[in-house]
């Protein structure tokens, strides 16, 4: 059975709106997917039924809420295939979980002189926070380059790799090239190397290969929010050793054992990592949108995604004057380009007119655009519910803005 | 006599008051980047460029007889229609009017999702210049 993606689309609500005046095409899914009904239904009825706090609670409502809270936990245990549900730490995003593990790791197991590794494509929230862990612990940090193509450089990582590396950081998925990086062999040589490797999964868990374990990774970070789930939302999972032995990251409410004024002892896994009150209906959320794309065949998920993203480039490839960035062989979602003679400020603008949402800058990873040699580029960005006629609509669009500017 | 602040600022408004669209609206404020001279080379200088995160946006600045001057440019051409709008509202005005003004059009305009969206153009930054470059101007300081 394949996909109907009519039937996905009419389970998104947000899809039927216009936007000045012209059906909505929403071709931003890199900064942030829409929600099914049925996630927007799970975030309702917690707040209507049972909100209530949790872990601590004697009262019937807060034993559903903990009840639904650490369901949704060993739902997304299973998304990742994760050995234990305590190795699923929640945080509020990949950001979040990725500055914990800088920090907590750092603290641990990285000194002067040791090295860190991350790659020139990586999101600034995969490389800020190594950079000041690295001048925390003063280390040296490391960055392994990319190709024309939008590849990285396996050989220069090679290089790179020695007996101080403590550990390799680097995107599953890069969000301005959709590069599909190398992870197994990237986690093979880190681990040779004897280093711990965290993958940044925030563009690639919705798209493609998600298993924590078969990728061997240490430590795998990814959004709610870009998943088809709620913001605010986000997922560590580290396999169980690395967690055990880091230092927690903040201290406060339920990460706590035993509190006194000589010592303070910390709570068991996960919640160890999780001071505070926590974002309780977040995973109920995202436990619905994991359970959404459940209802559905994999293979044909990454069918449809990649046979939308080939039209995609060969309709844009089609447009005198257009560069597309990132040529890898291996890529998925992400079409990043620019037109001749047009800012990409002014094209994104103009399509909203035309009521295409994309996304246009640096997307947060400038050490790419110093690379390009660009400024920024427009970025349409695909998800589940995306088809053709959405590519159409961005294409119509284009030519409509090239006419509009006499390019 | 020069038109005053509030004058142009409702000029604006009127004009755009013609143009219910959105890509009609676009479409001036590219007509007015187009039309805009270009500022030379010699003043693309570090010290008047301001910082978008998206667009880069130039702005000179002069103090004459207690009157400020600006000169603007940008690589997008809707941020440099927006930088002909500011310009055509303050560049030749007394300094002290320029610090006292109420910068009203973009709100009446719909212009405002250009301030407030996704720090996105340099917008903001240029009016604080603005600003900022009228108060030394009226204290005597440039």
């Amino acid at each position: 059975m394949t996909l109907n993606i009519d039937k996905i689309r009419s389970d998104f609500p947000i899809l039927k709106s216009s936007v000045n005046g012209k059906p909505l095409v929403y071709l931003d899914n890199a900064a942030t997917t829409q929600k099914p009904q049925t996630v927007i239904d799970a975030i309702t009825q917690y707040y209507t039924k049972y909100n209530s706090n949790i872990h601590r609670g004697t009262h019937h409502l807060s034993n559903l809420a903990t009840e639904a809270h650490e369901a949704a936990r060993k739902t997304i245990q299973t998304y990742i295939n994760a050995q234990s549900s305590h190795e699923v730490i929640f945080t509020r995003g990949t950001t979040e979980a990725i500055n914990l593990v800088a920090y907590a790791f750092g603290e641990a197991y990285v000194n002067a002189g040791d090295e860190v590794i991350v790659t020139e494509m990586d999101h600034h929230s995969n490389f800020v926070p190594w950079q000041m862990m690295c001048e925390r612990r003063r280390a040296h940090f490391r960055v392994i380059p990319f190709d024309a193509n939008g590849d990285l450089k396996l050989d220069v990582f090679a290089n790179l790799l020695n007996d101080r590396t403590r550990i390799v950081a680097f995107n599953h998925v890069s969000n301005s090239l959709g590069t599909i990086n190398p992870a197994r062999e990237i986690i093979r040589m880190a681990h040779e190397a004897g280093a711990a490797v965290l993958v940044d999964a925030a563009q690639s868990v919705q798209h493609i290969d998600h298993d924590v374990q078969a990728l061997d990774a240490d430590f795998y970070a990814f959004s709610g929010h870009k998943i088809y789930g709620p913001t605010g939302i986000g997922i560590l999972y580290g396999k169980e050793s690395w967690l055990e032995a880091m230092p927690p990251y903040q201290g406060g409410g339920e990460m706590i054992d035993l509190v006194s004024i000589d010592k303070t002892t910390y709570n068991k896994l996960p919640f160890k990592y999780e001071a505070g009150t926590p974002n309780i209906v977040g995973p109920i959320g995202l436990a619905a949108a994991i359970d959404y794309l459940n209802t559905m065949d994999y293979d044909e998920i990454m069918a449809h995604e990649d046979e939308t993203l080939e039209y995609a480039r060969e309709q844009l490839l089609g447009i005198d004057g257009l560069t597309l960035y990132g040529n890898s062989n291996h890529r998925t979602s992400i079409l990043a380009f620019n037109i001749e003679g047009i800012h990409h400020y002014d094209l994104g603008t103009l399509l909203d007119t035309q009521g295409v949402a994309v996304r246009t800058g640096h997307h947060c990873t400038q050490p790419i655009m110093t690379a390009l040699g660009i400024e920024g580029t427009v970025r349409a960005s695909l998800a589940l519910y995306n088809n053709r006629s959405d590519i159409d609509a961005l294409v119509a669009g284009i030519h409509h803005v090239k006419k509009m500017l006499g390019k | 006599m020069m038109a005053s602040i509030e004058e142009i600022q409702n000029q604006i408004v009127e004009d755009f008051s013609f143009l219910p669209q959105w890509e009609e609206r676009y479409a001036y404020l590219i007509e007015l980047g187009q039309k805009l001279q270009p500022l030379p080379d010699e003043k693309r200088m570090d010290e008047n460029l301001v910082r978008g995160c998206q667009s880069t946006v130039w702005l000179h600045r002069e103090c004459q007889d207690g009157r400020v001057y600006l000169q603007s440019d940008s690589d997008s051409l809707i941020v440099k229609g927006l930088a002909a709008l500011l310009l055509d509202v303050f560049s030749g005005q007394p300094a002290e009017a320029v610090l006292k003004a109420d910068l009203t059009f973009f709100d009446e305009t719909g212009l405002n999702r250009h301030l407030s969206s996704q720090r996105a153009n340099g917008l903001m930054a240029m009016i604080d210049e603005i600003k900022t470059f009228a108060a030394e101007c009226a204290a005597g300081e440039v």
